[in-house]
């Protein structure tokens, strides 16, 4: 177990750096803005020392490591500047649209990983069948599709053509009342209050744009889980298991799936970062309001301190989310921790 | 193990070579179905401007929003411009920054993929590093926030797909150079007197060529769909250049009003392109490396 806690605490000691060298990106891509970003936060009325006031205050007259430090300070204690369009600090605006996103990414993951898996593993046991080709197909459209475009597909089948999904506008209709602010997730909100009719209000909203989002990621998890599976099941230990008279449920379930799981537990990490970054498409198309179309409407009105900070949120938390499918792969591989480092 | 049969082949001539692609291209009907269809975009990329019936700018207001006919095939937008004129001409466009971005992310990752590869120590630990944290964002994510830290323009498009990509490369490139750093034909090479730059340039680099294209191919389609995102949330390329992203992104506004075909068939063309780099790629793959199939 020692071994074990030890390799948690060593994938731990590796995101550091990998965070450092985001917010040494993220603090770039700050001082990158086009001109010089004094003249730019001092607005269009500006005179010289108003300028230089303001390069003081900004502290755009310090060497560039001070800058960097006073930055990476900045960052630690979760000042991520001010946003113009909203006049409030980025990190509340982010804190209180993080939610929306979240509830949808995650919707979109669970459902894709429902439908994936069971096809990948059905896909693997029955080889050149229809489930097979059906995956094969799925696969390869799955990754040619643009996501804006499926939403923008998808709208118009249910919506326009059916009439079966409400109006594309957000994440609630407005003939309901918004659940009472508990964890920010309607879904979890609305069961708390025990309100079911909001709750079926909000999963209307909801399955359009976690459709879109999860097709997008179906593709690489149906691909991962086939041929992890396959390759599973053409190893000693299952011949083995055969051998000994196993049954096949006992056989696919136990031996070769478990063993299948952990490259598609892999997969699952870069399916996040496409995630979050088809999120902000998505988003776009169903007027979502979550943190990527906050960043969609920061940069048509040019609020980099907005977006800036978006990028870094989101690379945070994508570099957290990794750490934590890393742990979790400690946990579950016993082959890792035990070997000799 | 694959150099051996690499160098068999091309020791026996590039006929077998030749007879092996045929051989793939007969067995594998898909593939030559993505060869052709790349043939339709490579026609519609370099000629469409002078084969399409309309100006793909002239507005018509008279003419507005008409669905599709046979005068106007894919029918007509919300200024009476005839939409199918503008799919195909804005496929040189797409094209063009795809093309572009993938050939400076080809070229620099293989630069520093070499390096990195070949002399280790160092300065492979602080290029792994750099790649590690490129990595570490989501891609378009990164690709956003450094197009609007550059200035919203068509080349910043093509810079940040490069910089997403060139980690992909890179690390492909390292890998292949880093197993045949040590091989028996560079040391050969490097013992006639050739220097360290020339072994790597000349002898161990092409080694890595042949992955690298089937990356090429699977990278397109990928570089398309980040070009045209970005211009979809309005960055990058500006109204009323044709150009898919930002045609789905109008048509998206008619959509709920059963306009269908301002969004569908910009889109319906992405994902043509898209299909056929990764079909492509997936060809590419099985004529070069057979036991990669999936």
């Amino acid at each position: 177990m020692s071994g074990r806690l030890a390799t948690v605490g060593y994938r731990i000691a590796h995101a550091i750096p990998v965070i450092l060298g985001v917010v040494v990106v993220s603090f770039l891509l700050t001082r990158a803005l086009p001109g010089d970003p004094a003249v730019y936060f001092a607005g269009p009325a500006a005179d010289e020392a108003s300028i230089a006031q303001i390069r003081t205050a900004l502290g755009l007259d310090k060497s560039l490591p001070e800058q960097f430090f006073v930055y990476a300070g900045d960052v630690l204690s979760g000042d991520l500047g001010q946003s113009i369009s909203t006049g409030q600090p980025v990190l509340s605006d982010l804190a209180n649209r993080l939610p929306a996103s979240l509830e949808l990414t995650l919707t979109a993951l669970l459902l894709s990983c429902a439908i994936a898996i069971p096809l990948g593993v059905l896909a693997a046991t029955r080889p050149g069948t229809t489930v097979d080709h059906l995956c094969r197909v799925l696969v390869t459209a799955g990754v040619s599709l643009p996501t804006f475009f499926t939403g923008v597909v998808l709208i118009y089948v249910f919506y326009y053509l059916l009439g079966i999904a409400p109006s594309p506008l957000g994440r609630l209709d407005f003939i309901y009342i918004e659940p009472d602010h508990v964890t920010g997730f309607y879904l979890i909100d609305a069961a708390i209050a025990g309100d079911w009719e909001t709750w079926i209000g909000a999963v209307k909203q909801l399955i359009l744009p976690a459709i879109t989002l999860a097709l997008f990621t179906l593709a690489p998890l149906a691909r991962m889980t086939r041929a992890a599976m396959l390759s599973a099941l053409s190893s000693d230990y299952i011949r083995t298991a055969r051998a000994a008279g196993l049954t096949e449920n006992k056989v696919l379930f136990t031996y070769a799936f478990r063993n299948a799981l952990l490259p598609v537990i892999t997969t699952l990490g870069m399916v996040f970062s496409f995630t979050l970054g088809a999120n902000v498409l998505v988003e776009k198309v169903f007027a979502w309001p979550g943190i990527g179309s906050y960043a969609v409407e920061a940069l048509v009105v040019s609020d980099y301190a907005a977006v800036q900070g978006f990028v870094l949120a989101m690379a945070l938390l994508f570099v957290a989310l990794n750490l934590i499918i890393d742990i979790a792969y400690t946990l579950i591989d016993p082959r890792i921790g035990f070997e000799t480092r | 193990m694959s150099d051996a049969t690499s160098n068999s082949l091309h020791v026996k001539s590039n006929d077998s070579a030749l007879a092996h692609v045929a051989y793939v291209l007969k067995s594998n009907p898909i593939t030559m179905l993505a060869f052709s269809m790349f043939a339709v975009l490579i026609v519609a990329a370099v000629f469409g401007p002078s084969l399409v019936p309309y100006d793909p700018l002239t507005s018509n207001a008279a003419n507005a929003l008409q669905p599709p006919s046979l005068a106007h095939w894919f029918g007509t937008d919300n200024l009476g411009r005839d939409v199918f004129s503008r799919v195909v001409v804005a496929t040189r466009l797409d094209l063009a920054i795809s093309v572009a971005a993938v050939a400076l992310s080809f070229a620099i990752g293989s630069v520093l993929g070499s390096i990195a590869g070949y002399w280790g120590g160092w300065i492979d630990a602080v290029l792994n590093r750099l790649f590690d944290t490129i990595m570490a964002f989501p891609l378009f994510v990164l690709a956003m926030g450094i197009v609007a830290a550059l200035g919203n323009t068509v080349e910043n498009i093509v810079y940040a797909t490069a910089v997403i990509n060139i980690p992909f490369y890179a690390r492909l490139v390292r890998a292949e150079v880093n197993i045949r750093r040590e091989s028996g034909f560079a040391l050969a090479a490097k013992l006639s007197g050739n220097s360290d730059i020339r072994v790597l340039a000349l002898h161990i680099f092409p080694n890595a060529l042949p992955p690298m294209m089937v990356q090429v191919s699977l990278n397109l389609g990928w570089a398309i769909l980040n070009a045209a995102g970005l211009s979809f949330i309005g960055l990058g390329v500006r109204p009323p250049t044709a150009e898919w992203g930002i045609m789905v992104a109008e048509g998206a506004n008619f959509i709920v009003s059963g306009e269908w075909w301002l969004a569908f068939f910009p889109g319906f063309a992405l994902m043509f392109a898209v299909f056929t780099f990764n079909l492509m790629g997936d060809g590419l793959r099985d004529i070069v490396d057979p036991r990669q199939r999936t």
